[in-house]
């Protein structure tokens, strides 16, 4: 299981409390375990990455095991603690006033 | 017994004020979707349980939000949790995107940008949601950057009307200080074809066949702050507003200058007449006077704000021209606020009531058609829209 935290404003759109837990099949990059995520929570197709395009939204960010993911090719391998579990990725709104 | 229900979209979440027929005591509900921008709340006209919302936030972009029991609760249109992961995503309620079909769709052009060259069309969140006057399911979505959507199953999808953006005067469209928008949509009551919408800053456009074909309605209009003053585009209309008894007879309060049109927006003519300024965004009518209109006048462009610190709307008996200060129970001094475009409406009982709500978070309520007024509460977010439902 992929474990994502989602920030408040996601968490409530998508109605889930805490980190949500992911089945992926294949190899666990961006995505894919956003295709997953976006599979179980359809409310939030749109809303990290555009629908057509795909683009991560600018205002978004992905970390994991304490790096910025975000500006990786959506296809390249996330960290093998996020693979297996061991450790979330995070999806984070961008700190730029609100 | 009647009631009404306050349908408020702010900065930061969207409350339902309720009262019955007397309107004196208040249920205030909310936040509902805290912490996101509700641009737009609106009930359906033919069913009044049914209310749709528009939340948006520059992070996380554009939902519809739907509710089926009067804004109690809520829910995206087909955006529940999918039993598995491996079925495929549904949850297209917040899915706009522009029509280039070739069937249907225009090649998407460039408008014009803020220092004048061309910008490709960007969809950026929905201003305005008009639902159908007679199915609770069809509801128009007016959006950012200007063009007009319509849904036709409750708002889980959305499909571009595209002759309103290609028909042929987009790339002269240019955004105004809040964005590019469509920001008014009026059904016509007495026409199920023809549809009015306005955008900043392009100006009135009309459909006489359900919104596939449009052209541009601004003769009339006078605009000192474009190259060419009574251009076919380039007006920054701020609003349109008509009673539902005489649907041809438009009003408009435009960037500066309130307007009136008698032929369905054949042709403008001025009507800001006595008042002390006519820069401002809301105008609105009178649920059974149809020449009985009201406006907020803002001191200027850049003054965002009531002339002298007093909080006035101005109440015309005689289709404009002749405008009274209304000011019982409103702000006469120290006030900085401004009124949104979508910010003022009125609900339908014997004793029309005026509603609007302002950037300093007040809502304030008039029971006897503008003669006097009291807050329904003070201390929201900014207010970015009031809507009004007359209830059974």
């Amino acid at each position: 299981m992929i474990r994502v935290e989602l920030p408040p404003h996601l968490r409530t759109l998508a109605g889930v409390t805490d980190e949500v837990a992911l089945e992926v099949t294949g190899a666990a990059t961006q995505r894919s375990v956003l295709d997953a995520l976006e599979a179980r929570y359809p409310v939030l197709r749109g809303t990290i990455r555009d629908h057509v395009t795909q683009q991560r939204r600018p205002f978004v960010r992905f970390f994991a095991c304490a790096r910025d993911w975000s500006h990786e090719p959506p296809d390249a391998p996330l960290p093998a603690a996020v693979a297996s579990g061991a450790e979330p990725l995070l999806v984070i709104g961008a700190v730029a006033g609100g | 017994m009647s009631g009404v229900r306050v349908l408020v979209g702010t900065r930061k979440g969207a409350f339902v004020l309720a009262a019955d027929g007397k309107r004196k005591q208040w249920d205030v509900r909310g936040p509902f979707f805290a912490g996101w921008e509700i641009y737009h709340v609106k009930g359906s006209p033919s069913d009044p349980q049914r209310v749709y919302a528009s939340q948006s936030s520059s992070w996380f972009g554009q939902v519809i939000q739907r509710s089926d029991d009067g804004g109690k609760t809520w829910a995206a249109p087909g955006g529940g949790i999918t039993k598995s992961a491996e079925r495929m995503p549904q949850g297209e309620s917040n899915k706009f995107v522009y029509d280039v079909s070739p069937q249907t769709g225009k090649p998407l052009t460039t408008h014009q940008w803020y220092d004048g060259t061309q910008h490709p069309w960007e969809f950026k969140r929905v201003w305005h949601l008009e639902p159908s006057l007679s199915d609770p399911d069809t509801v128009y979505a007016g959006v950012e950057d200007a063009a007009l959507f319509r849904s036709t199953d409750g708002g889980t999808t959305w499909q571009e009307l595209a002759g309103l953006r290609g028909h042929g005067t987009g790339p002269q469209w240019q955004p105004g200080a809040g964005g590019m928008c469509l920001h008014t949509v009026l059904l016509d009551p007495g026409d199920p074809r023809r549809i009015y919408v306005a955008i900043s800053a392009a100006g009135a456009f009309r459909s006489d066949d359900a919104g596939r074909t449009w052209r541009p309605i601004n003769r009339g209009l006078k605009s000192q702050y474009i190259p060419d003053p009574t251009a076919e585009v380039g007006h920054c209309v701020h609003r349109l507003a008509l009673h539902p008894a005489r649907p041809r007879v438009l009003f408009m309060q435009k960037h500066w200058d309130v307007m009136r049109s008698d032929d369905a927006g054949e042709s403008w003519r001025e009507v800001s007449g006595n008042l002390p300024t006519d820069f401002g965004f809301v105008i609105d009518v009178h649920a059974h006077e149809p020449d009985t209109v009201y406006v907020a006048p803002i001191k200027s462009d850049s003054e965002h704000y009531p002339l002298d610190g007093k909080l006035r709307v101005y109440r015309s008996r005689t289709g404009g021209n002749e405008w009274e200060a209304l000011t019982k129970g409103l702000p006469q001094r120290d006030c900085y606020v401004n009124i949104l475009r979508d910010a003022m409406a009125v609900d339908s009982l014997d004793a029309c009531g005026i509603y609007f709500g302002t950037t300093g978070g007040q809502v304030y309520a008039s029971t006897d058609a503008g003669d006097s007024w009291a807050p329904i509460v003070r201390d929201l977010p900014p207010v970015l829209s009031v809507e009004v439902q007359t209830l059974p």
